[in-house]
């Protein structure tokens, strides 16, 4: 596998893309695979429902929500307060903290933590933090073996594939292909899978545990993500459903954590914001099957914090952009958009798909490949992400404003600047309008040139007659 | 520069003269102690696929009996401190973790007996923080059976109420049913890495 790393000091994987095909000619190929379509329409619709249904539940989660932003917006805006105080306490509790500027640096660091192990084997608990660096990719290149343990993960890595949703990369899969990939490739990475093995989503799962059981047992080094850190306390917090995530953070020797800087909550109390909204807006659940919370070294483990900013602290310089660092990474926006419904999430090209991809992966990696420039385009600007983000993220605002940065295509400069041309005097609207009006049986459907860009997927209103403001001067308000 | 002290001054400069805001708290907090946390509580484990028991203390010991029997669960890891009166007399082998169990021990238990910490009624969740009768965490992680017996007065109302009973210096796991994950065309099946049985007894005061 190979991946290409883009711009400084933000590096986000571009998951084997070029970068050089923008948004639109990826999604075109996705949305040509029906089955494709099929598997996100099953799956997106059944989360919806799900979330709906649970978060309708709570009275008060317009409250929740609120305090969910303002608590994320509080952090933000002391973040390096916070951040102090966390290595402090994490210190204090017996853990090692490490500072990452970029992916480069956080790599390695963990490479150097591996080896000073001696272990050439890691599980890793499903994080997009190490997703977003390439993390698996550096300790191949050491000669370090990461097993992924999350199911989809492991279906993603079983498939040599990239991962398409933040919370279930293996979205795209239905049951019957995911049985074809265990048959297949399981015996490549250890345990085969058992015979006859059927497609029923129980048979899957059992397989898996048969899978990684071993790995689990024998393996001793770990590294996870996290769901949120608690600077007052510092805690860790990780939220799964399987049990791999808690296997990987109890049994091993020693665990690695990377993380995030946005990830933090300044007190413990915060969590009872957050251990509300993220289950129900995830899985759509009133609570996830595990939660694990642990504080420095514990149970006689040996414990590393890798703190991550690349590209994190300039998006904290954006004021309008910031927002985007609020999220919890649920992936309800995913789950709700129209566009990631059809294209599904490969043609994004980052880790980070869908609304909060398409605000979040640009301001991370910069503007200049043309699909990051595409990215913000990747939204037909319904609003539904918008109003399904548990701290409020206005993601069609930050599009807009993406948009307007980056630098548009030749054509539509001209066209722009000449409209402003028009529009800016009242006799050159009228003339121009007289002119429409006189020659539009000439006009065509579809524009010559690069023009026709724009009528490929719009059509052109008809030109009247004679313009309002005519009408309005020949017949004096219609009374003559 | 190091690392860290370039982060930090990136942080300063990116969020200087930028306002605070105020937190509003104005969603549900703590609440009282009500009628019908138990029933709650019994309802939303259900839900998960969990089997859920109500009995009075004198019947705790007969219950995990007869639970035990319908598992087949012969080996049994019971963790220190877990209330003597509750386990039953005769037929299964009890395990402690002193010496510390190895995970391949652990791995080869029919199941684990706990206590808990807490219990969210709301959401259906058991807190287990390593305290007496819970031992270490991975106890509850590798049998397949976790027999989970909840004190009526440690049940709370809702996840507000937990955060501040919990404390966070002890190791936390919270648990809703048994292990399960949703990867699969986004619906929740049960049984994948914890234990795939998960039994929750809720133990009432005596009537009087």
């Amino acid at each position: 596998m190979s991946r290409t790393f883009l711009g400084m000091p933000g590096t986000v994987s571009m998951m084997g893309y070029s970068g050089k095909e923008g948004f639109p000619e990826n999604a075109a190929k996705a949305v040509r695979n029906s089955q494709l379509r099929f598997n996100l329409r099953k799956a997106t619709g059944t989360i919806r429902g799900r979330r709906a249904s649970v978060v309708g539940e709570l009275p008060d989660w317009p409250d929740l929500r609120q305090a969910g932003k303002a608590i994320k917006d509080h952090t933000l805006r002391n973040l390096d307060t916070y951040l102090v105080q966390l290595e402090e306490a994490v210190t204090k509790a017996g853990g090692h903290v490490h500072w990452a500027r970029d992916a480069a640096e956080a790599n390695r660091i963990v490479t150097d933590l591996v080896k000073a192990t001696g272990e050439t084997q890691v599980v890793k608990v499903k994080s997009m933090a190490t997703q977003e660096i390439g993390l698996n990719e550096a300790l191949h290149d050491e000669g370090i073996t990461a097993y992924e343990t999350d199911l989809a993960e492991l279906i993603v890595q079983l498939g040599d594939d990239w991962p398409s949703h933040i919370l279930v990369p293996a979205i795209h899969r239905n049951r019957s292909e995911i049985r074809e990939i265990f048959v297949r490739h399981m015996s490549e990475w250890g345990r085969p899978a058992p015979e006859k093995l059927t497609d029923d989503p129980a048979a899957l799962a059992e397989a898996a545990r048969l899978h990684l059981r071993e790995r689990f047992l024998a393996t001793k080094v770990a590294i996870s993500g996290a769901n949120f850190m608690v600077a007052e306390t510092g805690t860790l917090v990780v939220l799964e459903s399987e049990g791999n995530g808690r296997m990987c953070l109890t049994l091993p020797e020693t665990l690695i954590s990377v993380v995030g800087i946005e990830k933090l909550l300044p007190t413990w109390r915060d969590l009872e914001v957050f251990l509300q909204l993220l289950p129900r807006s995830s899985t759509g659940e009133r609570m996830n099957p595990y939660t694990s919370m642990w504080t420095g070294a514990t149970e006689g483990q040996e414990f590393h914090l890798v703190l991550l900013d690349n590209g994190r602290t300039r998006v904290l310089a954006d004021d309008l952009g910031r927002q985007a660092l609020r999220c919890i990474r649920c992936s309800a926006c995913l789950n709700v958009c129209p566009v990631y419904e059809r294209s599904g999430g490969h043609a994004y090209g980052s880790v980070y798909p869908g609304p909060i991809g398409a605000i979040l992966t640009p301001q991370l990696r910069g503007m200049e490949s043309e699909l990051d420039r595409s990215l913000p385009y990747a939204s037909s600007l319904c609003g539904a992400c918008y109003e399904v983000c548990p701290v409020a993220i206005d993601i069609p605002s930050v599009l807009v404003e993406l948009r307007g940065r980056s630098r548009h295509p030749v054509a539509e400069r001209a066209g722009m600047a000449a409209a402003g041309w028009v529009l800016n005097r009242s006799g050159r609207l009228a003339r121009a309008q007289r002119m429409g009006g006189r020659m539009r049986r000439l006009v065509p459907k579809r524009l010559p040139g690069p023009l026709g860009g724009w009528t490929d997927t719009r059509d052109l209103p008809d030109i009247p007659k004679e313009s309002f403001r005519d009408w309005w001067n020949r017949t004096d308000g219609g009374s003559r | 520069m190091s690392a860290r002290d370039v982060i930090l001054a990136r942080v300063r400069a990116a969020v200087e003269g930028v306002p605070d805001v105020e937190i509003p708290r104005s969603y549900r907090g703590a609440a009282p102690a009500s009628e019908g946390l138990v029933d709650l509580l019994a309802e939303r484990v259900r839900h998960y696929k969990a089997a859920v028991h109500v009995v009075e203390e004198a019947g705790v010991a007969e219950l995990v009996a007869a639970s035990l029997a319908e598992r087949r669960a012969r080996r049994l890891v019971v963790p220190e401190g877990f209330p003597e009166p509750w386990l039953p007399a005769q037929g299964f082998e009890r395990i402690g973790d002193e010496p510390r169990l190895s995970a391949s021990d652990l791995d080869t238990a029919d199941g684990i007996l706990t206590t808990c910490a807490v219990a969210i009624a709301e959401t259906g969740t058991i807190v287990l923080d390593a305290g007496a009768g819970q031992g270490r965490r991975a106890l509850t992680l590798l049998p397949d059976f976790h027999l989970c017996v909840v004190r009526q007065d440690q049940i709370v109302a809702n996840v507000p109420d937990a955060v501040a009973r919990l404390d966070p210096a002890r190791p936390l796991t919270w648990i809703s049913g048994p292990s399960a994950t949703s990867d699969i065309e986004l619906n929740r099946v049960e049984g994948v890495h914890g234990p795939r049985i998960l039994e929750v007894v809720i133990v009432t005061p005596a009537a009087t």
